[in-house]
């Protein structure tokens, strides 16, 4: 899956080029936000589950080391082998392990944001092995050889028009035929005989849970139950933050998960794996790659709350105007922006940049998770650790000196407006960034300060 | 140092100061009139349908119908007659073939249209995913209100596996158009005895 290098602003810069296509992306997602607000609005406990919600992973992370350890054990008297990986290359080691053990040919994969954080499929697929991504989005994704745009929704980013030519090569669907049933039928049918010979079965898992050893996965297709009770092999990858004490908890969170994500009630399937079945193998790969130093960033650590649904995504107006390819990460959106940073500082530094910081993301965030704090906070980490290029950084050098000084900066606010009005082609020209797509606004008059007195004064 | 305790270690040293868990008070959570009117609504806006029966009388004729015509058809309701009980070691391509499965379920919530099965109630882990169709009965009076109603209700960790099912299988994942019947059943009818 190749992921751009590019940094968020240029990608973003190729992204919007298509002015229709980025139009009816921004709109298609909104739409999304919409259903969500209808069904959160249908609850009137809606503010106060999102509080609990929040405070049950607060107290989980506050207690997570014997959460983890419970939640082990329960699962191994359950008959289900458990690993830990501290990283990304450790997870991949440990099923590559089990597939070579048990000479694996056919492999099939419902979605998992955390094997796309660990570059799974890429892996695999260097030592000869391939598997076959089973929701639908992704299926469509990797036959293009695209990554995921969105953690939800994965060719959101993609018109029908587009799926059917990519359907037409790789399943020989009738050329030109854009109707999103018939795709659909033609996806089942492929995916079925996938399904049925399929050997072993890769799952994400949504909800761990300590009292049980149990795990909840979610899906609309139905491709993770399809997939991990036809297999004889079953693999659930989890990062450590999807644990919760108890089974009772999972009605806070199944509540807010699928309204918060599509504005459904629930998901079709809510399948609760405790056992493997009988002459099955299940194995739960237990994932750190950086969460536990996250959980020690006392401003950053809210972010492990997170439950993955994708809500911010659909509200950011940035999101929505630059597509989840732009943010180069296998969690795109403004939580992607707060959890890469902690995986790759150097990497990802350009992402808590690409924010409006309006705060919708929090608001709408089902875990309260301060999301735009965040966002805020990591600027001025990388600030400080020298992440951020010289040009941002003289700029906000200037700016800090002129705001620091009232005088300098009334001076420069006059000076400025003057200067806007006089000779306009000095702003509005392609070498200032601000001119890009959008045009300068009339300079007013005078200042707020000296409207206020003015004002003031009658 | 193994990758566990490597992990555990961090974790021990990097967790804030122990908080509370919160306390649930179901007094605050949403209340319906009527749960059936409730449930069917919900249901019917995802995909499913629903039928009010006195009993199964009607629903026994129709399954006999399509064992008549030769349909592949599985039960697993032990009042609408003679249940399949040996479907637990049928493979994946056997099951790939099975058009209707009649399944009981436990309790249905009326804030989701959601049903929980029990693996004992499907008989085998696969079917209610991998059949064409699926009918699930489910008496009337088993209709909670909320998620947080089921879960004082289910032993959700009883069986081996277990599913919360809320209508067909669907995907919205091309141009966020919805599609019935993506991977698992096309179709899904309740039939509500009481």
């Amino acid at each position: 899956m190749s992921i751009s290098k590019l940094s968020h602003a240029e990608a973003a810069e190729q992204f919007i080029k298509d002015e229709p296509r980025t139009d009816w992306h921004d709109e298609t997602l909104w739409f999304v936000r919409q259903k969500r607000d209808k069904a959160a609005h249908g609850l009137p406990e809606w503010e106060k589950l999102r509080e609990w919600a929040s405070q049950i992973k607060d107290h989980t992370l506050s207690n997570l080391d014997n959460y983890l350890k419970e939640f082990e054990s329960k699962a191994q008297d359950n008959g289900v082998i458990v690993h830990w990986a501290a990283d990304g290359e450790e997870h991949n080691r440990i099923i590559y392990d089990i597939i070579t053990h048990h000479k694996i040919k056919k492999i099939v994969k419902s979605k998992s944001m955390l094997t796309e954080e660990c570059g799974l499929n890429e892996f695999l697929h260097a030592k000869g092995i391939e598997t076959v991504d089973t929701d639908l989005g992704e299926r469509i994704v990797q036959f293009r050889q695209e990554a995921p745009s969105h953690i939800v929704l994965p060719a959101i980013h993609l018109k029908k028009q587009d799926v059917s030519d990519t359907f037409h090569e790789h399943l020989h669907t009738e050329k030109g035929n854009n109707d999103p049933q018939y795709l659909t039928e033609a996806a089942r049918q492929h995916l079925r005989e996938k399904f049925i010979e399929s050997e072993l079965a890769i799952t994400g898992v949504n909800f761990a849970v300590a009292e049980t050893g149990g795990f909840i996965v979610c899906t609309n297709e139905g491709n993770a139950d399809m997939g991990a009770h036809a297999a004889k092999i079953h693999i659930a990858c989890m990062g450590f933050e999807k644990m919760i004490p108890k089974a009772e908890h999972l009605s806070v969170f199944l509540r807010l998960l699928a309204r918060s994500a599509t504005g459904q009630p629930i998901t079709t399937y809510s399948s609760h794996f405790h056992k493997p079945r009988e002459g099955q193998e299940m194995h739960i790969v237990i994932v750190d790659n950086g969460r536990s130093r996250q959980l020690g960033r006392a401003d950053f650590r809210n972010s492990l709350k997170c439950i993955r649904c994708a809500a911010c995504f659909n509200t950011c107006p940035v999101y929505r105007r630059s597509g989840g390819h732009s943010y180069h990460t296998a969690v795109a959106g403004p939580i992607g922006s707060i959890l890469n940073p902690n995986i790759d500082m150097r990497a990802n530094a350009d992402l808590p940049f690409a924010s409006t910081l309006c705060g919708s993301c929090s608001n709408v965030c089902p875990v309260k998770i301060d999301i735009h704090d965040q966002l805020w906070k990591w600027r001025q980490v990388l600030v400080a650790e020298g992440y951020v290029d010289t040009t941002k950084k003289i700029g906000l050098k200037g700016m800090a000196f002129v705001l620091a000084r009232p005088g300098l900066y009334r001076f420069a606010g006059k000076a400025g407006r003057a200067m806007m009005r006089m000779f306009p082609w000095l702003l509005n020209n392609k070498l200032n960034p601000w001119y890009k797509q959008r045009e300068m606004p009339a300079p007013p008059k005078e200042s707020f300060r000296d409207w206020y007195i003015k004002n003031k004064q009658q | 140092m193994s990758a566990r305790e490597t992990i555990l270690k961090a974790i021990t040293a990097n967790k804030p100061t122990l908080v509370d868990l919160p306390a649930i008070d179901l007094a605050d959570v949403i209340q319906y009139t009527d749960l059936l009117q409730q449930y069917k609504t919900v249901l019917q806006s995802i995909g499913g349908g629903t039928v009010e029966l006195q009993d199964l009388n009607s629903l026994k004729e129709e399954l006999e119908i399509k064992k008549a015509n030769g349909d592949f058809v599985v039960n697993r309701v032990a009042s609408l007659g003679e249940v399949e009980d040996s479907i637990e070691h049928l493979t994946a391509t056997d099951l790939a073939a099975v058009d209707t499965a009649y399944l009981q379920g436990t309790i249905a919530v009326a804030e989701n249209g959601a049903i929980w099965l029990y693996e004992s109630q499907m008989g085998n882990r696969l079917l209610p995913f991998i059949c064409q169709h699926l009918v699930i009965v489910i008496e009337k009076k088993k209709i909670v209100p909320t998620m947080h109603h089921a879960y004082q209700q289910i032993e959700n960790a009883k069986e081996g596996f277990g599913v919360f099912l809320a209508g067909p299988s669907k995907t919205a994942d091309i141009e966020q158009s919805l599609v019935i019947g993506a991977h698992g059943a096309r179709s899904l009818i309740v039939y509500i005895v009481g």
